[in-house]
């Protein structure tokens, strides 16, 4: 069959599987939009802009499992896109990005709409490339796609230059059904001898604990890993990314851990003799102090990437590997034996955690007047049943999205852990409709977040899309001035946002439902309300209370043990 | 300490882009840095010299490792070894000077490659420190321009760094 380089690219993601291209045309990828007109097996998501494109990709790929694909321009198409792909690369999403570039002969001259894509992303990419030549196009198509769905996944960005995707240029085409790198061979399977002493320790502990991050849910290994964690009756808790690998209503579960984790969590972490890291690459918001870290604690690591072992925290046992095969021999080594935890001692450390549990270090104080934000994410949780998918932006209601809402499954909960991309919620919760088009998604954001994006509503409007927003107004931008009040002395400096527009109107000017909601009374009827409305979009807008800061609270340079609680759980602590 | 790394990169544009992009981006040194294709032209040989503590040299391994056009790689710091750099030097000779300069070149086994009534270009290989020590022998406000290859290294014996 001989094609032209668009048509290669068209055959090539359809054979690859590819169900949505999210993209935005322009001049160095006309060639390839002809194309795209010309076929309806990839579907193509017209956004608005391409952080837009980025982020439903991201969205897609982190609901499915599956590679997100997104088609843009060069120039300012390219660069548009960086933030969404450092997203993406921070918390190891697969991501492809096919980005145009002016012609071959024409780069280097500064020619219009030309950056150097390659350059721009390189430090933010799991692996880039630039096809100068068309025959070059499929075999480096399919290596994008093996980089970035295999090992530690990632975004892997190629560039085209226009001329390689002339239509007059025809030249045979297969599709390359195998790749072979020399220089990449992730390590899968974990050596047997590491293996067989992870578990000797493991076995040995008094005080263990479970430490899982977004790893887990990567690897699709959350069945392993409930199967591990009930095998051994040991506390787990869950990083932001992690959530949802463990079920978050499960009484092994103790919540997340970190900044804003659980007393009892990081209690936990603080007192256990053995800590077990799974799929997590001990981040700062999670470890705090890496000198107060767990000082009792021996530690396993296991981690597909050998880089995240030991790099900021010292381990004893490191085990290279994919975590759900990993997982998998060390489940089928204590189905095969009699060698069980010390009963006496794991029954003593379950006490303590209960006794820490006890504070109850998430209770905030009710009102009958102003809206709070967690009784608005519990309230979600009722009305969707514990089963939505809900993605979220960055700041204050993306932690009480995950200390409120308990995932009890993988892939669940999407967020932008590693960046912390405001504007990341929206559109991610488009591409996690698409991929689940009868699936209840909510989208948990702050006014902040959401204009950052804002646009999307659009693209919305065009697909369908009837993804629920929850916005959590408190008219600040609330994580920045919870930090003013805590360590500036209430010096609110350019963190109240004056001038905000009528949300509920706004999205009605988009085609959605809006609603704004101020009373406490009316936020169940609500979101019961907006979640019956199937096929729409519904904006909701609570007025919420803009005093409420988010609680419990790890400050930085801290340890585990050294949490700032809430005026009524310190009442609690002490009594 | 200093750690001598010895990589087999993808002979790919942006290869070296990437090794330099991964030090400055998290902030490791880089001594020297030398690079060329080898005897199989799909390869190059990079040889870089790094310091650090022993957490950053893994560090540093590791996350070269993960670069994709890195095919392999050896910290050859610890294993016997042969290091070499080369260095021209054009120094400025005039009257008395130009005896004087052969003389001291001639201790340092260098060799004298172009020769013009005001100027030597001296050739000089060995490792840092014999360079180091030559360029000391000389008269610096005579030495007009120095460029150095850095360094390159080699395991001794049947260990060695291969496709």
């Amino acid at each position: 069959m001989e094609l032209s380089g668009s048509q290669i690219l068209m055959q090539f993601l359809k054979d690859e599987g590819v169900e949505y291209l999210f993209g935005y045309p322009g001049g160095a990828v006309l060639h390839i939009y002809d194309e795209i007109y010309a076929q309806d097996d990839v579907k193509h998501i017209l956004v608005r802009h391409e952080q837009g494109a980025t982020h439903m990709a991201d969205g897609y790929a982190r609901a499915t499992g599956k590679p997100g694909v997104v088609l843009v321009t060069s120039g300012p198409g390219a660069t548009n896109a960086v933030t969404g792909i450092a997203t993406a690369h921070m918390d190891s999403v697969p991501l492809v990005v096919i980005t145009g570039q002016v012609p071959t002969h024409a780069i280097g001259s500064d020619a219009f709409q030309e950056v150097d894509c390659v350059g721009i992303t390189r430090p933010c990419v799991k692996h880039n490339f630039l096809v100068k030549d068309v025959r070059e196009l499929a075999d480096t198509l399919k290596k994008a796609f093996y980089v970035a769905t295999t090992g530690r996944p990632g975004p892997v960005v190629v560039d085209i230059p226009k001329d390689v995707t002339r239509p007059d240029l025809k030249i045979p085409y297969e599709y390359p059904g195998t790749v072979a790198m020399r220089s990449y061979n992730p390590v899968m399977r974990g050596h047997p001898g590491q293996i067989r002493k992870a578990l000797d320790l493991i076995l040995s502990a008094k005080r263990p604990m479970i430490y899982t991050g977004g790893g887990v849910v990567l690897d699709d290994a959350a069945d392993a890993l409930v199967k591990f964690t009930r095998i051994l009756g040991y506390p787990i808790t869950n990083t932001l990314m992690g959530l949802g690998a463990y079920p978050g209503t499960d009484p092994q579960f103790i919540g997340m851990l970190g900044m804003h984790g659980t007393y009892e969590a990081n209690m936990a972490m603080h007192h256990c003799d053995v800590l077990i890291g799974i799929g997590a690459r001990f981040d700062d918001r999670v470890v705090g102090d890496v000198n107060k870290f767990c000082p009792e604690a021996r530690i396993v690591h296991i981690d597909v990437d050998p880089a995240s072992i030991s790099k900021t925290v010292k381990v004893h046992v490191p085990i290279v590997g994919s975590v759900g095969k990993v997982l998998g021999e060390i489940n089928g080594m204590l189905e095969g034996s009699n060698r069980r935890p010390d009963g006496q001692a794991l029954a003593e450390w379950w006490e303590r955690i209960h006794r820490w549990k006890s504070i109850d270090c998430l209770a905030y104080t009710p009102s009958d007047t102003l809206i709070k934000p967690q009784s608005v994410v519990e309230k979600l949780y009722e009305a969707t049943g514990g089963d939505a998918y809900v993605t979220s932006d960055v700041g204050q209601h993306q932690m009480w999205a995950a200390q409120f809402y308990p995932f009890d499954k993988p892939r669940r909960w999407i967020n932008s852990g590693g960046l912390g991309t405001m504007g990341f919620g929206m559109p991610a919760a488009l591409g996690v409709q698409l991929a689940w088009p009868d699936a209840q998604v909510a989208c948990i954001t702050g006014e902040g977040s959401i204009i950052m994006c804002i646009q999307e509503l659009s693209t919305a409007k065009q697909y369908d899309l009837p993804i629920k927003i929850v916005n959590l107004n408190n008219r600040y931008l609330g994580m920045v001035r919870q930090w003013q009040e805590f360590m500036y002395e209430n010096r609110e400096s350019h963190s109240y946002l004056d001038s905000l527009p009528d949300f509920a109107a706004l999205a009605e000017s988009f085609g959605h439902v809006g609603m704004t909601i101020d009373k406490p009374a009316d936020v169940e009827g609500a979101l019961r309300e907006a979640f019956a409305m199937k096929d729409r979009l519904v904006f909701m807008d609570f007025i919420t209370d803009p005093a409420e800061n988010v609680y419990p609270m790890m400050m930085a340079g801290k340890g585990h043990n050294e949490m700032v609680l809430s005026e009524q759980t310190r009442q609690r602590e002490l009594a | 300490m200093r750690h001598i790394i010895s990589l087999l990169l993808e002979n790919e544009p942006g290869a070296l882009s990437r090794v330099a992009g991964l030090f400055s981006a998290r902030a490791y040194n880089i001594e020297s840095l030398s690079v060329a294709p080898t005897e199989d032209e799909t390869a190059s040989r990079m040889t870089l010299v790094t310091s650090g503590s022993d957490e950053i040299i893994e560090q540093i391994t590791k996350q070269l490792n993960k670069l994709i056009d890195v095919v392999k790689l050896l910290d050859i710091t610890g294993d016997a070894h042969v290091e070499r750099e080369i260095m021209l030097v054009k120094v400025r000779v005039a009257g008395s000077a130009r005896e004087e300069v052969k003389r001291i070149a001639d201790i340092f086994r260098g060799r004298i490659l172009d020769v013009t009534q005001s100027t030597y270009i001296i050739e000089v290989t060995g490792d840092g420190t014999k360079l180091d020590a030559f360029i000391n022998s000389l008269d610096r406000s005579a030495i007009m321009e120095v460029v150095r290859s850095g360094l390159l290294a080699i395991g001794r014996g049947e260990k060695g760094l291969r496709l």
